[in-house]
């Protein structure tokens, strides 16, 4: 753990500028601007898809163009300039196993971002997506050996299409909403995770996502099956360069826990302010499973993300803690959903949310609950920090139960660091800025212990800058 | 002149009022002033305005801390200078950890350049610990979180274990305190007072008094300095005859 006062001025920048760099690539495939029947038939081809796929795709286009963006939305589709994006870039189609065979400057960006010493440290197997394709994929031997099953998506479709196809778009259909749909269309990296039955992953997967081109859209699909009583955490972080112009993610996650299966799925998000961070992720919870979103939201201009847990086998939990901070001009709209299908389930939700200077956090909930799902409980805690006069906070619950049997509660809370606070930091001769970093710190403390070591300390080091830079 | 706290003629404005009026004390190294007097007195609101808290201004009268003054600084760099105010009731920092204040502190108090060795640090915290009976655990606890009265002020005591400053501004630091605890705290501020430090310290109560045996006894009313002298003056005060005095 660093302390606010280890850190200089020259270390807070170099946190800041951490990901904002990028290499002259020239992409030996490119969709082209714009998205339609050829973009999505080009990324097919070149993927060398079975025919279902392709028309999986098409599907989910005409859905993209179709579907009105939610009444809710803090954003309208006409918001975006789809047609100056680039919605497929990549320099082949294979990962690499070894990182001296990934091309130069993709290692080269890797390395900058700390990802192949993270894998040396701690990590069972690493995944590096830059732009639209893994440049790296690999696995400890011994959990290949052990059936363990960690590739880029298009790879598992081809490999091991009997594994992923059952599920492949069962949790988030392309129908859910208009980025779920586009994300159909022309998906392109990500991954693919089976854990076989009874296996315990005690290490962390990776997976690693870098946007390196400007005017570009990262629109990948991770798949993750747990069998029965099988347990992994999977753990993602994402950067990208600064530019002037806005660059669209779009991904969906889904997560499968069969009976007992315990999936814990990390997010740590710090994309550049030019991002628009649209993302759905939901996991579907069988009898007895535990699936807990770890989600922790501190870059992009807007972020819309609810993860969210199905429970629909008997004493399956959901839990999603998400921690999101909007800083200037950002608007981090996030949050949770549960919902109940079966008897004796169980759901969590912790959010907080710090905004600063014109920030604007929104916390989204719903809990649904069905019928024939009582008796079960589901807990929220939802607490915001304002740290400047225009900061804004919005908390939106909605808890919907078929009477009794249902214990469902929620709790918000509103606080602002107060001038006593920092007075008495600054008697023990920490100047106000400093002390802010703590308090902030204090605020998010017991949620950052639950990621692991390495990311705690980023994460730290991340909020104290957030707060020392306004 | 050896090293002193020197307040000299100073008046004290807070929200518009005047709440001290032409204070002074010369406060050596290594001495005790008791402050005493009814509430509403100004004894806290001095207190406060000598760390420099922003509500409380010195719109009067000088200030000096071992030859330099200390009105043109900033709390913070005050608390450098080597002032230290135990808090009446210390406000909680929910999720900041003791150590981890302590050492943002302590790191701030080395030289440019100078990194704290953190493993000296943890030496240190873990002996002033022991020194005052309290469980290691408590390094990772939230600053006075969820601590009692008598717990924050065993908490107060450990910062200044730790912060080592040079003149104690102790706002009743023995309320609350069961009968162990107050000899506990007389105990340790004999030996900062032994070590040099200077203590100027409020109170409503005899035993800590007795306990320390100040040099000096200052009787606040109404904002104003109404009588000083030696310990004959505690029994005036018990008498309640200093209620009568008048400037």
């Amino acid at each position: 753990m660093v302390p606010a006062a280890a850190m200089n001025i020259g270390e807070v920048e170099r946190w800041a500028e951490e990901g904002n760099f990028s290499y002259a690539i020239d992409p030996s495939y490119d969709a082209g601007r714009g998205v339609g029947e050829e973009t999505v038939r080009y990324i097919s081809s070149v993927k060398g898809e079975a025919p279902w796929l392709l028309d999986f795709r098409l599907k989910a286009l005409a859905l993209f163009q179709s579907l009105p963006m939610p009444s809710w939305a803090p954003l309208q589709k006409t918001d975006i300039d789809f047609s100056s994006i680039r919605y497929y870039l990549a320099q082949g189609q294979m990962a690499e196993r070894r990182w001296e065979d990934v091309p130069a400057a993709v290692r080269h960006t890797f390395d900058r971002l700390g990802v192949p010493e993270r894998e040396r440290r701690f990590l069972a197997g690493v995944e590096a997506q830059f732009d639209s394709e893994m440049a790296y994929a690999n696995l400890q031997k011994n959990l290949a050996d052990r059936g363990v099953v960690f590739v880029p998506s298009s790879e598992g479709l081809r490999r091991h299409e009997k594994l992923f196809r059952p599920y492949f778009g069962t949790v988030v259909p392309a129908s859910d909403n208009p980025f779920a749909a586009l994300n159909g269309a022309v998906f392109s990296g990500g991954s693919f995770v089976h854990v076989p039955a009874g296996v315990r992953l005690e290490k962390p997967l990776q997976a690693y996502f870098r946007i390196n081109s400007e005017n570009f859209g990262q629109f990948e699909r991770t798949l993750i099956v747990a069998e029965e009583g099988a347990e992994v955490t999977y753990l993602e972080g994402c950067t990208a360069p600064r530019f002037e112009t806005a660059t669209l993610h779009a991904a969906v996650v889904e997560l499968v826990a069969l009976p007992g299966a315990k999936i814990n799925y990390m997010t740590v998000q710090n994309w550049s302010n030019n991002v628009y961070n649209l993302v759905t992720k939901r996991g579907l919870a069988r009898e007895g499973g535990q699936i807990r979103w770890l989600d922790c939201n501190i870059g992009s201009r807007l972020t819309m993300k609810y993860p969210a847990v199905v429970l629909a086998g008997s004493g399956a939990k959901g839990e999603v803690i998400s921690l999101s901070i909007a800083g200037k001009g950002q608007v981090q709209d996030t949050g949770a959903r549960m919902v109940h299908l079966a008897p004796n389930t169980t759901s969590r939700i912790i959010a907080r949310s710090l905004s600063t200077t014109d920030g604007i956090a929104t916390y989204r909930g719903s809990v649904t609950v069905a019928p024939e799902a009582r008796p079960c409980r589901s807990h929220g805690r939802c607490d915001a920090l304002l740290l400047h006069p225009g900061s804004v906070s919005h908390t939106y619950p909605r808890l919907v139960g078929n009477g009794d049997g249902c214990i469902l509660e929620h709790e918000a809370a509103v606080s602002k660091i107060s001038e006593e606070q920092l007075f008495f930091l600054r008697q023990r001769g920490i100047p106000e800025n400093q002390a802010i970093g703590l308090l902030v710190n204090g605020f998010f403390q017991d949620l950052l212990r639950q990621f692991p070591l390495e990311y705690a300390v980023e994460l730290r080091r991340l909020l104290e800058m957030e707060v020392e830079v306004v | 002149m050896g090293n002193a706290l020197a307040i000299d003629a100073v008046s004290v404005v807070q929200g518009g009022q005047r709440r001290v009026e032409n204070f002074s004390t010369l406060l050596p190294a290594g001495h005790v002033h008791a402050l005493l007097g009814p509430n509403g007195a100004g004894k806290s609101s001095l207190l406060r305005a000598l760390v420099g808290h922003p509500d409380y201004a010195i719109e009067e009268g000088t200030v000096v801390c071992d030859g330099e003054s200390l009105l043109p600084l900033p709390a913070e760099l005050r608390s450098m200078r080597g002032l230290f105010l135990a808090f009446q009731s210390p406000v909680e920092l929910p999720g900041v950890s003791i150590a981890q204040m302590l050492r943002a502190a302590k790191q701030l108090r080395l030289p440019k350049g100078e990194t704290l060795d953190v493993l000296a640090f943890q030496d240190e915290l873990f002996a002033a610990l022991d020194r005052l009976a309290m469980e290691r655990c408590w390094a990772n606890r939230g600053v006075h979180e969820g601590c009692s009265g008598g717990e924050k002020k065993r908490c107060e005591l450990l910062q200044i274990l730790m912060l080592k400053p040079r003149y104690l501004l102790l706002d009743e630091m023995d309320s609350g305190l069961d009968r162990e605890a107050l000899q506990l705290v007389a105990h340790v501020l004999g030996e900062l007072r032994m070590e040099g430090t200077g203590i100027l310290l409020v109170t409503h109560q005899r035993p800590l008094l007795d306990l320390l045996a100040p040099n000096k006894i200052l009787m606040l009313r109404g904002g104003r300095l109404v009588l000083s002298g030696g310990v004959e003056v505690l029994d005036a005060w018990e008498a309640g005859e200093w209620c009568r005095q008048r400037p």
